[in-house]
């Protein structure tokens, strides 16, 4: 259990995250500011209040840090003894702001439908104003003084509270999980109890934090302006109200409130960042390991390509932390030839792909002893551009939503071709007639979004066709796209393979996909290249534990519904997981002690068959593959 | 136990139609496989029967009565797609396991009138910890919040839901889509091991023809929202009758490349 | 091809603009019914009488008397805000209590030295707060520099959480009494916007700056920039044309809020620096308790605001129709 010994509870978290450096910091300023409150007043209250006629106005002295102000009373302890009134009243209007705000945005989840879309409508208008403008309003109504600006700044805050806990509680709403609870016949009251609520909470707090800071500036501006506290009483903002006009005289005097405002503001800002942190909505940076130097096995005298268009040797991707998720394979592939890669997710096999075309996101670092290309070294001389086209799992997210279609093809003419504008877009019509995609010139000055999922898979493989691509590699092709359309893509990608000669790589959960296009197979476990073998040897041929496994593991059109399904106990690992041994021992009824110890490498096993096992199946002894696995195995893993 | 029965379901979101006017059958006991392309209407119309979409018109009609628009817990439960949505992150497996759990035979969440809360409590713990064991989960794991589980264990876990509120149907939206290969099977065996048990009628959403051969007796074909096709899965597959239902058959990979050659 | 959009291609994107149009001008026409009404209610919304309590309890009985007949409260409710929003149309608002004026003078006279620091202001965050964010974005992409975001973050959060009228007394003692360059305060030469401009602007283009990044950093995640990376389009192609009209759009549609805001902010900004236009107007007008005058700059703020957020919606639904179809 991967997950289990990591702690979940937010108190957890949130002790964790107070030990960081930025935690400690908003603690000390937290009860930094809380001390000064609660003490500022009983230790300078007189100092503050006391009128001294024969020190009007004085400018910064010893006696008087700040200064004083018209009437004789030290500055500095004014803005101290401030701190108290300040926070009440910003703690008073963010009560007000936050009830309020959880209240009308909870709210349309409890009442009916018809009442509850009034409310949102309403704070929908409601939050278009800015926030100043409404309480300006608000103040107006309630009129000048400390009381009417409470209730100005609280409900000034309500409707950017409501929206945000209407937004919140809308995607929880829609949620699974309540779906079933609603199935289940939970009642209103107990939905919000159980469900809402508690799934709310943490970012509602987080946004509660940093809406005090708000509060507090708005309160500020709002005694500043004249509308909020009036003498006697002052709070930070009329301190500043007063001092101002004597900026040229006293500056300090006027910058202090305003400093105190900053700060405090700033405190807030720092205790919704720690929230955020211990929420896990912000990972905590945590010191990750420098990635380990795995040291490539050197190779002195690169050896001839042999024919084969991509050569990889010991091929490595790991991440910081020595998260290794390609863990030293070595693959070929030949001119014209079509091999499927087939895994399970964290198998590393897209990251393998992403390693031959150079697009490995960025913390991920490459190695490898050898990797060529069309008999280049793809590290010294990464001159793919044209030669290698990648198609990639989502059609929707691969084309860039706001260039037209026509556009994003043409530009690796320009680019890579040095063909002109109109040459480029001729040749971009013409690729995308040749995935069949009717009306071209029509289709090319259209947006993404105009096409349909499978269009735009065809227009990803046009967009690969645009040089003479020597090999396509295709990650995931069809996982995002409908059964029917699924069976055009591959159609499409074997018939482009056919008329440009270009090899494929074709990269797959799904063996039955893989199978239909490809010649070969290279299976991956844990990292590593567990078996490469022809297509034909998958049913009955695979040596590998693991490969019989899976083909056995899902049912085809042929498995005879009387028998149970093949299982394999137990989970894949997670990158960086893997032990000494081979990857696949702890879920592999033959592993022996052997197994635990050792990796096995590829080896060769029969004509075009290799394995990396040290008790393969023979394809005569096998009996039913992994049969044994129990019900209940995966769950107790 | 009993049978599941839906007559002229109609659903509309807007101007658009998901599901149009739809019968069908589930006899009881028996496993109904439910199958189209992406946009067919079969997620829409499982959701219906549960009423999560609107219905515009149409019956549910659980064991012959009326089920569609009670209130409260529905004889209909359904399992979803995706197990990492489907489990309230803030709860424990158990808990979310013990609100399914009916109300007259152990109760976790009103207090006890006549038997000491202690007592309810035990059983209803023993009743999760049933339910859990039910479905190859370790009982003891009932404290953990779902995020200490794999994909596989959190569908289980949302198995032992649907079955934990006694439910005279279960619907299960392509239950193992979001799943990895090696476990699929796991979780296919033990559904089919389940029904046979408990033997309760089944509605099997799909887009994978060859998972629904396996675990269904019957096969229903969707395209644009109409019902196309509906028959016994062996008739369906090998004689079918719809030209969508061809074209699914035929979309489907297999390994017979290699199974020819082998 | 089952999933062949049959309809022609132009007729696709059609029905979901109109739609669109339909509904944002909807939202805007309730948004300012909404704001008529407020600014209406307002006036009855005060508890007691609002012009003995603008008069003062001292003031004539005969006084007050007329000063209600002028100002219709005198009249059924019903028959004032139809009289109200008449007058609106014909762009009458009455008249100011405090300065015997009709509030349209007023605010002509006064709203043209507030634009004539909010446009420049608005102009100048969106030169520095797109570059900037955009360029932190390229910089400390995929986690490299970590010191450059953690300074990029730290000066631009400090910088966002200064509010404005502090950020304008800070300017004033630093660049007019500290080192005196420019004036104080008051409107002048073109030396006294300098100050008022920079207060306005500094605030929110840090906000938008940090937006930004935040943005760019999102789409530089997008699947199609790893297809533009598989291209081997060179970085400025990628960057430029590829990532920033994405970005554009998005962080336009979240900044909407800031420049609305823009404007009230001028409110404090002005009262900082003695500025001669609607904001000092409005503070004045409501520790005066002029509420005719209230009512009628918080109409022009209201208005303005609720136009500059569908300008940007228009704008942003025109750069990425996608983003409009989708968000229904």
């Amino acid at each position: 259990m991967p997950h289990q010994d990591q702690d979940t509870s937010l108190r957890h978290r949130l002790g964790r995250t107070l030990r960081t450096p930025i935690g400690v910091t908003a603690l000390t300023a937290c009860l930094l500011v809380v001390l000064v409150a609660v003490f500022g007043p009983v230790l300078l209250g007189d100092q503050a209040a006391r009128i001294d006629t024969d020190a009007i106005n004085r400018g910064s002295s010893a006696a008087h840090l700040l200064g004083t102000d018209q009437l004789g009373r030290d500055i500095a302890a004014r803005v101290v003894v401030a701190t108290r009134l300040t926070l009440r009243l910003t703690l008073l209007a963010a009560v007000i702001g936050v009830g309020g705000g959880l209240l009308l945005g909870v709210a349309p989840a409890v009442v009916g439908r018809r009442l509850g879309r009034l409310i949102t409508a309403t704070v929908g208008v409601l939050v278009a104003f800015p926030g100043l403008l409404f309480l300006l309003f608000l103040a107006t109504i309630f009129g000048v003084g400390s009381t009417g600006a409470v209730f100005a700044v609280g409900l000034a805050m309500v409707p950017p509270m409501a929206r945000l806990v209407q937004n919140l509680t809308a995607s929880i709403a829609g949620s699974d999980y309540v779906a079933a609870a609603r199935i289940l016949g939970v009642g209103r009251f107990k939905l919000v109890v159980r469900h809402l609520l508690p799934n709310i909470a943490e970012p509602s707090v987080l946004f509660a934090t940093q809406a005090a800071g708000g509060i507090l500036v708005a309160f500020s501006g709002l005694s500043f302006l004249g509308l909020g506290v009036q003498p006697p009483e002052y709070d930070w903002g009329r301190l500043l109200n007063e001092q101002l006009n004597r900026i040229y005289v006293n500056p300090v005097a006027a910058l202090a409130p305003g400093a105190a405002v900053v700060l405090t503001g700033l405190m807030f800002g720092l205790v919704g960042e720690v929230l955020a942190q211990a929420g896990g909505r912000r990972a905590p940076q945590a010191r990750e390991a420098t990635p380990q130097q795995v040291k490539p096995q050197d190779e002195t005298a690169p050896d001839g390509d042999g024919g084969a268009l991509v050569r990889a040797r010991d091929l490595r991707v790991t991440f910081p932390g020595g998260r290794r998720a390609v863990r030293g394979i070595s693959l070929s592939i030949g001119v014209g030839e079509a091999v499927g890669l087939v895994g399970e997710s964290g198998s590393g096999k897209s990251l393998t792909a992403l390693a031959l075309a150079d697009l490995v996101p960025h913390p991920g670092r490459v190695c490898a002893g050898t990797l060529r290309f069309d008999g280049h070294d793809l590290r010294a001389d990464p001159r793919l551009g044209t030669e290698l086209a990648m198609v990639f799992q989502d059609p929707m997210a691969s084309l860039n939503p706001a260039l037209r279609v026509g556009r994003q093809l043409a530009e690796v003419a320009e680019v890579h071709l040095g063909a002109t504008r109109a040459q480029a877009t001729a040749r971009a019509v013409d690729r995308l007639g040749a995935v069949r995609i009717p009306l071209p010139e029509r289709r090319a000055r259209q947006r993404p979004h105009e096409y349909s999922g499978g269009m735009r898979q065809r227009a990803v493989i046009a967009m690969g066709l645009m040089g003479e691509p020597k090999l396509i590699v295709a990650d995931e092709p069809t996982t995002a796209l409908d059964v029917a359309v699924q069976q055009q893509v591959l159609d499409l990608l074997a018939e482009v393979r056919a008329d440009s000669g270009a090899a494929l790589l074709l990269i797959s959960h799904d063996l039955a996909v893989v199978a239909q296009v490809c010649e070969r197979v290279l299976v991956m476990y844990g990292g590593l290249i567990v078996e490469d073998l022809p297509v034909a040897q998958l049913v009955g041929g695979a040596a590998h534990p693991y490969t019989r496994a899976l083909v056995g593991a899902v049912p085809t059109m042929a498995t005879d519904p009387g028998t149970e399904l093949a299982t394999i106990p137990g989970r894949p690992p997670e990158p960086g997981e893997a032990g000494a041994g081979c990857p696949f021992a702890p879920r592999c009824e033959r592993a022996r002690k052997r197994c635990h110890d050792d990796a096995p490498e590829l080896a060769g096993f029969g004509p075009g068959q290799r394995v990396a096992c040290w008790y393969p199946v023979d394809a005569e002894t096998a009996v039913a593959p992994a049969q044994a696995a129990s019900h209940g195995a995966e769950a107790t893993s | 136990m009993s049978s599941l029965e839906l007559r002229g379901i109609t659903v509309r979101y807007g101007r658009f139609t998901a599901v149009d006017n739809v019968d069908l059958l589930v006899p009881e006991g028996t496993v109904t496989g439910l199958v189209g392309g992406s946009g067919s209407g079969k997620s829409t119309l499982g959701k219906a029967v549960v009423g999560l979409a609107p219905m515009q018109s149409g019956r549910v009609l659980v064991a012959g009565s009326d089920a569609g628009r009670r209130r409260g817990r529905s004889p209909v439960q359904l399992v979803f797609q995706n197990p990492y949505a489907s489990l309230d992150p803030r709860m424990t497996i158990g808990a979310s396991v013990a609100e399914a759990l009916p109300r007259e035979a152990a109760s976790c969440e009103t207090p006890a009138r006549k038997a000491p809360a202690r007592e309810r409590r035990s059983a209803c713990d023993a009743e999760v910890a049933r339910y859990l064991e039910l479905v190859g989960i370790d009982p003891a794991r009932a404290v953990l919040a779902p995020d200490a589980l794999s994909g596989g264990q959190r569908q289980r876990v949302a198995l032992a839901r649907a079955l934990a509120a006694r439910p005279a149907v279960l619907i299960a939206d392509e239950i193992t889509s979001a799943l990895d290969v090696s476990v699929q099977g796991a979780v296919l065996n033990l559904l089919r091991r389940l029904q046979r048990e408990l033997g309760f009628a089944m509605l099997f959403i799909s887009h994978n023809l060859a998972v629904v051969r396996y675990l269904s007796d019957q096969v229903a074909v969707m395209d644009d929202g109409h019902l196309v096709e509906c028959g016994p899965t062996e008739r369906v597959l090998e004689r079918p009758e719809h030209p969508t239902t061809r074209n699914l058959i035929s979309c489907v990979p297999t390994l017979a490349l290699a199974e020819e050659a082998s | 091809m089952a999933t062949l959009t049959l309809n022609s291609p132009g007729t696709t994107a059609r029905s979901p603009w109109a739609g669109f149009a339909l509904r944002r001008t909807w939202r805007l026409v309730v948004s300012l019914a909404a704001l008529v009404t407020a600014a209406f209610a307002m006036i009855h919304l005060i508890p007691g009488d609002p012009v003995r309590t603008a008069l003062g309890t001292t003031a004539d009985p005969a006084l007050i008397a007329a000063r209600r007949h002028s100002l219709g409260l005198d009249q059924p409710l019903l028959k004032q805000y139809g009289d109200f929003v008449g007058h609106l149309l014909h762009g009458r608002l009455g008249d100011s209590i405090g300065a015997q004026m009709p509030v349209s003078e007023i605010i002509s006279s006064r709203l043209p030295a507030t634009l004539q620091i909010a446009v420049p202001a608005f102009v100048l965050i969106l030169l520095l707060a797109i570059p900037v964010g955009m360029t932190a974005a390229v910089l400390t992409k995929d986690g490299r520099r970590r010191r450059g975001e953690l300074a990029f973050t730290g000066v631009t959060g400090f910088l966002g959480a200064v509010p404005e009228f502090l950020l304008a007394v800070g300017l004033i003692a630093a660049f007019a009494v500290a080192w005196p360059v420019f004036p104080v305060a008051s409107r002048g030469g073109m030396d006294s916007y300098v100050l008022p401009v920079l207060a306005l602007t500094v605030v929110p283009a840090a906000t938008l700056s940090r937006i930004v990044r935040v943005e760019t950093l999102r789409v530089l995640g997008e699947d199609y920039m790893r297809t533009a990376r598989a291209k081997r389009l060179p970085a400025r192609l990628r960057y430029l044309r590829h990532a920033l009209p994405n970005l554009l759009t998005s962080s336009l549609t979240l900044g909407g809020l800031l420049f609305s805001s823009l404007l009230a902010g001028t409110v404090l900004v002005e009262n900082v620096f003695a500025w001669p236009g609607l904001g000092t107007t409005i503070v004045q007008a409501i520790t005066e308790k002029d509420y005719p005058l209230v009512q009628g700059v918080v109409l022009v703020y209201g208005a303005a605001a609720l136009l500059i957020t569908f300008a940007v919606d228009v704008a942003v639904a025109v750069a990425d129709p996608q983003s409009t179809v989708r968000g229904s």
